[in-house]
């Protein structure tokens, strides 16, 4: 039992629930995501499996605190079997996150002269993964509450609680040591009046060390019920501004998208200054932030959208059909999977059909004030293939002095003025630093550059031989 | 006005395409819609072939463009598939609905709604994003006027209004049940879809019934018919399906409630409501078995 003076209600949401981040005062000594590990703070990942009204729903806690501080309350649709509840094993999500990561690409330009001005060719992809990025008998029926069930899995315990009305409940998980935070109890009690159960998760310490897990492993529930959507609003009540999700969708037919929020492509396909290699993780984070903002934070954003039996550039292998199975998808068969070509850094579409799993990578920053509603969620027959991808291309530093070779470093300075002014619109970043870093020498006469700010003009075309 | 644009502007028609062309441009231009080019043509072809051989087909002495049109516009805007097969199905559907599936001289189905709920039931192939308007309150208003005028110019501004009412009585109700905040159903309400359904497909007054009165219960009907699919059955497109799967009710509403048929303008001799047995009387003449002008 745990006997911790406070627990945190780490509320969750039937899907996207996880940790609950809240205020310290609200939760005596608060669980923030960190920041120097995680890309972005207050992050969570849900993995959701769905063909036809069966979903599996995996949740990550990149929880880090004290282990009998740890709670999660999730709204689920069902009472839930032991059966349908699972452990599973964090490396799957981690593999998941840098599969359908952001990417940047490299291009390395070459000798213009050797061969005419085709932009060559070796192509590497570097993957940005996000793990970079981010709950006596006769007082409970006096207080409506019922305990459904109770199972211990893994290193949890955890409760499926039904109740009759939320301030019986609120009552009954104080008493039990949660802390329900402050205007949960509305929350609660919408949930409660759609007939949903809650799903309660605490950490057994027994079990915990006699499994010898570092770290919490992500919990799994399998249900069927015609809702496709997952509860944030519980996750919002107490939350200190704006928080971070991620959810990875693996259905049969096609691409996910919600249906009460709009679903926006993240910008992709930019060629950015090749500087930003080292600044990749910046670069991203200022660009969502950016795009967040540009959507007046009441977007989704789609970052990745692939069949899974093959990737072009990979940022990791894509997942195994043992992965895929152990992450909840239920309809695989043992179709041979095509061998990674190293060479090109990409696995090329399958000989035989079509995969039958497609993954959606979906990321928002939610707040109580732009999200009100829970994610609802809808599979389409869209399986056209979208990726987040940034372009670096190397310019060919050569000394050659054949007519190619000047108009190739005529064309290389308006290249690279675009790629600042792209960068800036991205980013939001300032294009004077910007350039700096970029070593722009815009009024070099011996770099051929321009000193105008549109490149070249139609008539140093005409006289500039 | 100069006197050439006054006819041309008297029918709602030249507005709704007016309008839905804006919409469809902003669409793709400002919030990226996925309408594919192929299938945008797929889509417009089938329409209008369709139409044409329909027309001929029943013996209509004019082949009208305009309605096909529209419904070809209405369908780029709601209709989402990768593949051009369906969206000609889609478009055939539509259009054919309007010759095939008639009672009483008058089609029993919005054209677009047919298309796209057949499509639905068939396939997972084919879909609806209903979120893509987002949720921007000034985008909802500005296509609120829009479509209001068109409602106005269709003089079937009362299904629309009883219709969002309605609704919007619905989700406020449903949030005060549950203890929402007011937020929840204010963000149901300014959806671009919501109001894209209530203007320019609800409205439709060749679907409509034919008495204020019918059109109200009509209205309201099919707004819980919406709320019904969205919360209890848990699925997406509750306006669309309900207003397919009501639809045949108006016939019924029109017998219980009879009143004179909608015309579009320039067509008042000849759409005057068709009886089956009318359609034998020899004052009709050259009417088409079917009667009616589509």
């Amino acid at each position: 039992m745990i006997t911790a003076r406070c627990k945190r209600i780490t509320a969750g949401l039937l899907a996207a629930a996880l940790l609950l981040p809240a205020p310290a005062e609200a939760f005596c000594g608060f669980y923030v995501a960190r920041a120097e590990a995680d890309l972005f703070n207050e992050s969570s990942q849900v993995v959701l499996v769905r063909d036809g009204d069966r979903t599996v729903l995996t949740m990550v806690n990149d929880y880090k605190g004290s282990l009998t501080e740890f709670a999660l309350v999730v709204p689920v649709p069902t009472v839930l079997q032991e059966g349908q509840i699972h452990v599973a094993n964090a490396a799957l999500v981690d593999h998941l996150d840098a599969y359908t990561a952001p990417r940047l690409v490299e291009y390395y330009d070459g000798d213009p002269c050797a061969l005419g001005n085709l932009p060559y060719l070796s192509e590497r992809a570097a993957g940005m993964s996000k793990s970079d990025a981010a709950p006596a008998r006769e007082r409970d029926e006096a207080l409506g509450v019922t305990v459904e069930a109770r199972y211990t899995v893994g290193e949890y315990d955890i409760l499926i609680l039904s109740a009759k009305e939320s301030g019986g409940l609120e009552t009954w998980l104080r008493e039990n040591e949660y802390r329900v935070p402050a205007g949960a109890s509305r929350v609660l009690g919408a949930y409660l009046k759609q007939g949903m159960k809650f799903f309660v998760a605490k950490v057994n310490l027994k079990e915990q060390s006699a499994l010898g897990y570092a770290t919490l492993r992500p919990l799994q529930i399998a249900f069927e019920h015609e809702k496709f959507m997952l509860p944030i609003r519980l996750g919002m009540v107490n939350a200190d501004g704006a928080q971070e999700l991620f959810v990875y969708a693996l259905t049969r037919n096609g691409r996910v998208e919600t249906t009460n929020y709009r679903t926006v492509r993240l910008p992709s396909g930019n060629e950015i200054p090749v500087y930003v290699k080292d600044e990749f993780k910046e670069f991203y984070r200022a660009m969502f932030d950016r795009q967040v903002e540009k959507e007046n934070m009441h977007a989704v954003f789609l970052e990745y959208a692939w069949d899974m039996g093959w990737c072009d550039p990979c940022a990791a292998d894509p997942l195994s059909n043992d992965e895929l199975r152990e992450l909840g998808v239920f309809w695989l068969d043992d179709g041979p999977q095509a061998p990674y070509d190293k060479r090109w850094g990409r696995r090329p579409a399958p000989p035989s059909g079509p995969p039958n799993v497609f993954v959606t990578r979906l990321h928002l920053r939610y707040d109580f004030e732009h999200f009100p509603e829970d994610l609802v969620f809808q599979e389409t027959g869209d399986r056209e293939n979208f990726q987040g991808r940034y372009v670096l291309r190397h310019p060919w530093t050569g000394s050659s002095d054949c007519e190619q070779a000047k108009a190739y470093r005529r064309d290389l300075a308006a290249r690279e003025r675009r790629q600042a002014e792209d960068l800036a619109s991205l980013t939001g970043w300032d294009l004077e630093l910007i350039s700096r870093k970029m070593n722009l020498r815009w009024n070099d006469p011996a770099s051929d550059r321009p000193s105008n700010d549109g490149g070249d003009t139609w008539w140093d075309k005409l006289w500039r031989r | 006005m100069p006197p050439r644009l006054e006819p041309l502007l008297r029918d709602p028609r030249h507005y709704q395409i007016a309008v839905l062309s804006c919409l469809l441009a902003y669409g793709v231009l400002v919030l990226d819609f996925d309408v594919r080019p192929l299938n945008a043509l797929v889509l417009f072809g089938t329409a209008l072939l369709t139409q044409w051989l329909g027309s001929r087909l029943t013996g209509l002495a004019r082949v009208d463009l305009r309605s096909p049109w529209i419904s070809s516009l209405s369908l780029c805007l709601l209709f989402r598939t990768e593949s051009p097969l369906w969206a000609a199905l889609a478009a055939f559907v539509s259009i054919g609905s309007k010759f095939a599936l008639r009672s009483r001289g008058k089609h029993i189905f919005n054209p677009t709604n047919l298309g796209i709920v057949a499509c639905l039931l068939l396939t997972d192939a084919a879909w609806v994003s209903p979120a893509q308007w987002g949720s921007g309150l000034t985008f909802a208003f500005l296509m609120a006027c829009a479509g209001g005028l068109v409602v106005n110019r269709a003089a079937r501004a009362d299904v629309t209004l009883a219709f969002l009412v309605s609704y919007a009585a619905i989700l406020f109700g449903r949030a005060l049940w549950l203890g929402q905040r007011w937020a929840v159903p204010l963000h149901q309400l300014e959806s671009g879809a919501l109001v894209l359904f209530a203007f320019f497909m609800i409205s439709d007054p060749k679907t409509t019934p034919d008495r204020r009165a019918g059109r109200i219960a009509f209205a309201v009907l099919v707004a819980l018919g919406a709320a019904l699919v969205q919360f209890v059955l848990y699925r997406t497109n509750g306006l669309l399906w309900s207003l397919a799967v009501l639809s045949p009710l108006v016939p019924l509403i029109d017998r219980l409630l009879p009143a004179a048929r909608y015309v579009w303008p320039g067509e008042t001799a000849r759409a005057t409501p068709i009886s089956l047995p009318e359609l034998n009387a020899p004052s009709f003449g050259p009417v088409p078995s079917l009667g009616g002008k589509r």
